[in-house]
């Protein structure tokens, strides 16, 4: 027996500098560092561990689709322990949303060949938490999502998804498309031998014709919503800051109550 | 007027806030048809209708339960093919977005996540959405097909606007994928008697500071004096002291109550992701120069075990 399993990871602008936007209302990507989402480590370390735990042959391959500079975030993951890398890179996907990507990767998906496809909850910057059910869709397989906790065995994946008003236990039949929390797990961090290993490991890189999609499918133009405006968030007015010396509680108290919370 | 599809979020019948606030903003882009699944749909209809809800599609089938998210869609899916709705709103749980993704997907429309206000606009509604770590608003519409929108909780206040809320049968039919995806087990949350920390109105929040689970203790009590929600940083979290469930943040809940009183946490990018869209903040940390005063309307530089419980002790005294 083999397994299969597909990463789906991003490369975001660091979310400690100073993000915003581009002309065309896209994630301005020039003026920020950008870095595998810490998010997507989780996803990386469980099909890890999945493949650590299991007797079949295993293969974990890590999937991204972004600019050059995204190859940063598939270098990382082979050095923490993925066995290869596909990279989609195609000047028409800039701009593609949620909906476009999740076609982009639900094709290489398919390219590649899997049982399992292991994501993060979200991406760090657009926080929408939709690629995971948006690929089981379109694959056609049960979505094991927000696992707190993940196991495979005999064509079988369990879970736990932690929900606001419930903890449940998951269970679908492979292939399937998981998603996992931070909850999942400590990513490792590379080691050397790792980040040695990781240069030698193959990276290969598909375009839009690759996929056979249309450029109009994807990026700014084949988007299905629309940005019209992006403003800063006026900067907060100062409050006011008193230095407690006995009388903190009480102050605070005065102030909660002018503002009627109390 | 166009009817604006509402799906329920609720419990055994019991309909949970943030649907009652999509209610109002349903009436600002049309007429609100709500859409209410598994046991107990019917005894949504009330609540509904008192807050808006012209018709309440209802279907109770053991499915919805017994798997994970694909039901859901079957019967949105059918509720838009039944009444071809201007939009589609949905509230921003996990869920939620999970199931207007899906949706959206099948009807061939966009999809917006997390809006936290929507209107009118003259090519569909226009959804305001605050990214970035709140530091940016943008405002976006859906191009193609039927919008479907999911909404953060505390976006708009609950109205009372009595209508009709008749309840119709919504026919269903599932499809292949419904009952991929089993549940196997289901373990209610014990209920603190706390408000759900997402929609609660004032979420009270330790940090590094608090410094030891026994040290929430604290928290707690002034979270009990103001009938507050109890939210918790990642340091916190990860340090094992309070609950997951609770945390506050990027990789956590994102909270926009009236009031945030954050205590012993330093304001770290993360965790201001997470609450910088709440209408009053209040800190209480012994570092002056914690970033997170930086986003106060009051701060307190002091020790929190000090100022905490002198701050509850005078709320309830007030309270009497």
């Amino acid at each position: 027996m083999s397994l299969r399993i597909v990463v789906t990871v991003k490369y975001v602008p660091d979310a400690t500098g100073d993000r915003h936007f581009a002309d065309d209302l896209t994630v301005d990507r020039d003026d920020v560092d950008g870095l595998l989402s810490e998010l997507d480590e989780y996803a990386v370390e469980q099909a890890l561990q999945i493949s650590e735990n299991s007797d079949d042959d295993v293969e974990v391959t890590v999937l991204t689709v972004g600019p050059e500079d995204a190859k940063d975030a598939l270098r990382k993951a082979l050095s923490m322990g993925a066995d290869k890398a596909i990279h989609v890179e195609d000047d028409d996907l800039h701009g593609t949303d949620a909906i476009g990507t999740s076609l982009v990767l639900a094709k290489a998906i398919e390219k590649a060949g899997f049982d399992l496809v292991v994501s993060g909850m979200a991406s760090t910057d657009g926080t929408m938490g939709v690629v995971p059910a948006l690929l089981a869709e379109r694959l056609g397989v049960p979505q094991v999502t927000l696992l707190s906790e993940v196991s495979v065995e005999d064509g079988t994946v369990k879970g736990r998804r932690d929900g606001d008003t419930a903890s449940e236990q998951l269970q679908a039949s492979l292939p399937a498309v998981v998603s996992v929390t931070d909850q999942s797990g400590e990513a490792r961090y590379p080691s050397f031998k790792g980040i040695m290993a990781a240069k030698k490991k193959p990276v290969e890189s598909w375009d839009l014709s690759d996929l056979e999609i249309d450029a109009e499918e994807v990026g700014l133009e084949g988007a299905w919503t629309k940005v019209e405006a992006a403003a800063q968030r006026p900067a907060r007015t100062a409050g006011t800051i008193v230095k407690d010396e006995g009388e903190g509680g009480k102050q605070l108290a005065e102030f909660l109550a002018s503002q009627k919370f109390i | 007027m166009a009817e604006v599809l509402v799906y329920v979020d609720h419990v055994d019948g019991a309909v949970r806030k943030p649907t009652l606030e999509l209610l109002t903003l349903a009436r600002r882009i049309g007429e609100p048809v709500a859409v209410a699944l598994g046991a107990g749909a019917a005894g949504t209809a009330a609540a509904l209708a008192e807050h808006g809800a012209v018709k309440v599609l209802t279907h109770e089938a053991s499915e919805y339960a017994d798997y994970l998210v694909v039901p859901k869609v079957d019967a949105l899916q059918a509720a838009v093919a039944a009444v071809s709705p201007a939009a589609v709103l949905v509230p921003s749980s996990a869920e939620g977005k999970e199931i207007a993704a899906r949706l959206a997907l099948r009807l061939g429309s966009g999809v917006i996540t997390d809006a936290v206000d929507l209107e009118a606009g003259d090519e569909g509604p226009v959804a305001t959405q605050s990214v970035f770590a709140a530091s940016f608003t943008t405002k976006s519409r859906v191009s193609k097909g039927t919008p479907v929108i999911t909404v953060k909780p505390n976006s708009a206040a609950v109205e009372a606007a009595p209508a009709a809320g008749a309840v119709e049968a919504l026919q269903v039919s599932f499809s292949e994928q419904a009952t991929g995806t089993k549940v196997i087990s289901r373990t209610p949350r014990e209920s603190t008697g706390r408000p759900e920390l997402t929609e609660a109105a004032i979420v009270v929040s330790g940090g590094r500071g608090v410094n030891g689970a026994e040290n929430f203790a604290i928290i707690e009590a002034l979270a009990d004096s103001l009938g507050a929600a109890v939210g918790a940083s990642r340091a916190a979290v990860d340090a094992g002291w309070y609950p997951h469930t609770n945390q506050v943040g990027q990789t956590g809940k994102s909270v926009s109550p009236q009031l945030y009183i954050a205590n012993g946490i330093s304001g770290a990018i993360q965790h201001r992701a997470g609450m910088q869209t709440s209408k009053t903040i209040v800190a209480v940390n012994k570092d002056a120069e914690a970033p997170i005063f930086d986003l106060v309307d009051y701060g307190v530089v002091g020790d929190l075990f000090d100022v905490v419980p002198a701050l509850t002790e005078e709320i309830k005294a007030r309270k009497g």
